[in-house]
C-alpha cells in the first residue's frame, strides 16, 4: 500500500500539475489569439440577434 | 396546403415506445405497491403507477389528438421553437419558489419559537429542512435552469427543441422526482445526506429523466444553425453533464430489497463522508453556480441591449472555474478524520476559485457599460445585477471561510447558514426572478409585464429580507462560535450548550423577519406573473397577425 500511495501521489503532484497548467494555458491562447478576436465579437452579440 | 392526399397518421418511435415503457412502470410499481415493507414505500408505489398510467393515457389522447404531421423544424424560414415545456417549468418554478421559500419561513419561526413544530414528526425541523432545501434549490432552481436552458439552447442555436415527447418527459418526470422527493421527507424516507436525501428509487428515477434532458440539450445543439455555440450552452452544458456524473457517484448504492426503500452506499466512514462532500459542494458549483451564470450570460446581456463585456473572459472564466470547484469538497470536512492533506487542497483550491468567479463577476458587471442608466429604469435589469453583486459578495465570503483558521470559528455555525443565504437569496434566487421577469412576456408574447412596479416593490421588500437575513446571521454565527471557544481561567468552558442556543434567539427573530420579507416579495411576483399571462397587453406582432380587425377598431 505505501508504494502504490507513493507512486499515485509523485505522479498527481508532477504530471498532474503540469496537465492542468497545460490545460490552462491552451485555453489562454484558445481564448486570447487575435485571429479569433472577429468570431469572439460577434458571439458575444449572439443574445441580441432576432430571428 | 391541399388535403386531397391526407397522409397516413401512425404513432412515432417514441409516442409507442414512452406508451409501452410507462405501461410496464405501472405494472411493476403496483407489484412492487403490494409487496412492499413499509406503508411509505408502498404509498410511492402507487404514486409511481398512478403517474405511469396518466402518462400513457396522455400520450395515447395526444396523439390522437394531433395532426398527421409533426411540428415542423421551421415555419416561413423562421425556427419554430417548442416553447410549450418551457412554459410549464416556469409557471412550476414560480409555485414551488414560494412553497419552498414558506417552508423556510416556518422553520426559521421554529428555531425561534420551537413550540411550531406542533408536537408531531411531520413538521419536525428535522424534515421540514430538507423538504425547504429541496423545494428551493431543485424545485424552484430545477425548473428555473430547465426553462431557461430549454429556451436559451433553441434561442441561441435557432432550432427548435429535439424530441417529441422527450422535452414534456424532462420537464414532467423532474418534477414527479420532486414529488416523491419531498412526500418522502414528510413520511421519513431519507438517506440522511445533505442534498442528496432521495432514497435509491427516487434517485434511479432522476437518472432516467436527467440522460433525456442532457440528450435533449446535446441533441438541439448538434442541430444548431449557428456555427458557434454560445457560452451558455457551455456552462448548461457543464451544469447538466457533471451533475449526472455527481448523481451517479453519490449514490452508489444497494437497496436492501426492491421492496424496501431502504439501501446502503457501497462505500462507508470518511470515504463516504468525502464523497458525499466532493458531490455536495459541487452541487454548489454546478448546480446553483455554472447554471445560473448560464442565465447571467444571456439574460443580462438580452435585457441590457448591449453584448457581453469580454467574450474572451467569458471562456477563461467557464474553463476555471469547472477545473477548480470539483477539487474544493474537501473544506466541508476541515479538522475532521479525513487526511489533512486533503483538507488542505480543498482550501487551496477554494482560495484559487475566487479568481474565476470575480472574473465572471466582472464580466456581468461590466456588460452593463453603456447602459447604466437602465438600472433606473428597469427593476428587472436591477435585479440581475444586484445578483451578480451578491455573486461576487458570496465567492469571496467562501474562500474566506475554507481558509482553515477562519473555518474553526465559522464552521457548524449560523455564519455557514448567513453565507448559503447570501449566495441563495441574493445570487441564485435574484438572476432567477429576473430569468422570471423577462421569461413570462416573452413566452406569452406580452408587451411588457402586467405591472413594472410590482417588480420595484418585490425588489426592495427582497432586498431588505436578505440584508436581515444575513447580517444577522453573521452576528450569531460569530457569536456562536466565540461562546463555543470561550474558556474560563481555569481552562473550563464558558458556556453550556443551552447558553448558546439561548443567546441565538433575538437573531433567529430577525431572520424569520427577512424570511418573512423574501416570501411577501415571492408572492408580489407570482402574482405579477398571473396578470401577465392573464391580463398582459399582447405585443404587436401577433395581435397584428391574428386580430387586426380588433387593433383597428381601437
Amino acid at each position: 500500500m505505501p508504494a502504490a500511495y507513493k507512486f499515485f501521489a509523485e505522479f498527481a503532484q508532477t504530471w498532474g500539475l503540469l496537465y492542468f497548467v497545460g490545460v490552462f494555458l491552451t485555453v489562454l491562447i484558445y481564448a486570447l489569439a487575435p485571429s479569433r478576436k472577429d468570431r469572439f465579437d460577434a458571439a458575444s452579440r449572439m443574445p441580441l440577434q432576432e430571428d | 396546403m391541399a388535403q386531397a392526399v391526407a397522409p397516413s397518421k401512425g404513432m412515432t418511435f417514441g409516442e409507442a415506445g414512452s406508451a409501452l415503457a410507462f405501461a410496464g412502470l405501472a405494472l411493476l410499481s403496483i407489484i412492487i405497491a403490494a409487496k412492499a415493507y413499509t406503508p411509505e414505500y408502498a404509498f410511492h408505489a402507487y404514486l409511481f403507477a398512478a403517474a405511469s398510467v396518466a402518462s400513457v393515457f396522455a400520450i395515447v389522447n395526444r396523439y390522437y389528438e394531433r395532426p398527421a404531421q409533426l411540428p415542423p423544424q421551421t415555419i416561413g424560414g423562421k425556427p419554430n421553437y417548442n416553447m410549450g415545456p418551457v412554459k410549464f417549468a416556469t409557471i412550476a418554478s414560480v409555485i414551488w419558489g414560494v412553497a419552498g421559500f414558506t417552508i423556510g419561513l416556518l422553520i426559521a419561526l421554529q428555531l425561534a419559537f420551537p413550540a411550531l413544530n406542533f408536537d408531531t414528526s411531520w413538521l419536525s425541523f428535522g424534515r421540514m429542512r430538507p423538504l425547504h432545501t429541496s423545494a428551493v434549490i431543485f424545485a424552484f432552481g430545477g425548473n428555473v435552469l430547465i426553462a431557461s436552458s430549454f429556451y436559451v439552447v433553441q434561442r441561441t442555436c435557432r432550432a427548435r427543441m429535439v424530441g417529441d415527447i422527450a422535452p414534456w418527459f424532462v420537464v414532467l418526470g423532474y418534477n414527479f422526482f420532486i414529488v416523491i422527493a419531498g412526500t418522502g421527507y414528510l413520511l421519513g424516507i431519507t438517506q440522511g445526506k445533505e442534498y442528496a436525501e432521495p432514497e435509491w428509487y427516487a434517485d434511479l428515477w432522476l437518472t432516467i429523466v436527467w440522460v433525456a434532458y442532457l440528450l435533449v440539450f446535446l441533441g438541439t445543439i448538434m442541430r444548431r444553425k449557428e456555427p458557434h455555440i454560445y457560452v451558455a450552452n457551455w456552462f448548461y452544458l457543464a451544469f447538466i453533464l457533471t451533475i449526472a456524473v455527481l448523481h451517479l457517484g453519490n449514490n452508489a448504492t444497494i437497496p436492501v430489497s426492491i421492496f424496501s426503500p431502504k439501501s446502503y452506499i457501497v462505500w462507508s466512514g470518511v470515504q463516504d463522508a468525502l464523497v458525499q462532500w466532493w458531490y455536495g459542494h459541487n452541487a454548489v458549483g454546478f448546480f446553483l453556480t455554472a447554471g445560473f451564470l448560464a442565465i447571467m450570460y444571456y439574460f443580462i446581456p438580452k435585457r441590457a441591449e448591449r453584448p457581453v463585456y469580454s467574450y474572451r473572459l467569458s471562456i477563461i472564466h467557464f474553463w476555471s472555474l469547472i477545473f477548480m470547484y470539483i477539487w474544493a469538497g474537501p473544506h466541508h470536512l476541515h479538522y475532521t478524520a479525513l487526511p489533512d492533506w486533503a483538507q488542505t487542497l480543498g482550501m487551496v483550491f477554494s482560495v484559487m476559485l475566487w479568481m474565476p468567479s470575480w472574473g465572471g463577476m466582472i464580466n456581468g458587471l461590466m456588460t452593463l457599460s453603456g447602459a447604466w442608466d437602465k438600472l433606473r429604469t428597469d427593476p428587472v435589469l436591477r435585479l440581475m445585477v444586484v445578483s451578480v453583486a451578491f455573486y461576487g459578495m458570496s465567492t469571496f465570503e467562501g474562500p474566506l471561510m475554507s481558509v482553515k483558521a477562519v473555518n474553526s470559528l465559522s464552521h457548524y455555525t449560523d455564519w455557514t447558514i448567513g453565507h448559503v443565504h447570501s449566495g441563495a437569496l441574493g445570487w441564485v434566487a435574484y438572476v432567477s426572478f429576473g430569468a422570471i421577469y423577462c421569461l413570462v412576456p416573452w413566452l406569452w408574447n406580452k408587451k411588457e409585464l402586467y405591472s413594472m412596479k410590482a417588480v420595484s416593490w418585490h425588489f426592495w421588500i427582497s432586498t431588505l429580507g436578505i440584508v436581515l437575513y444575513i447580517s444577522s446571521m453573521w452576528v450569531a454565527g460569530i457569536l456562536q462560535g466565540l461562546m463555543w471557544r470561550a474558556y474560563t481561567g481555569l481552562g473550563f468552558l464558558e458556556y453550556s450548550f443551552i447558553e448558546t442556543v439561548e443567546a441565538m434567539h433575538p437573531f433567529y427573530v430577525i431572520r424569520a423577519l427577512g424570511g418573512a420579507l423574501f416570501v411577501a416579495g415571492s408572492l408580489i411576483m407570482a402574482w405579477n406573473v398571473w396578470k401577465t399571462i392573464s391580463a398582459g397587453q399582447e405585443a404587436e406582432e401577433l395581435s397584428h397577425a391574428t386580430q387586426p380587425a380588433l387593433i383597428a377598431a381601437e
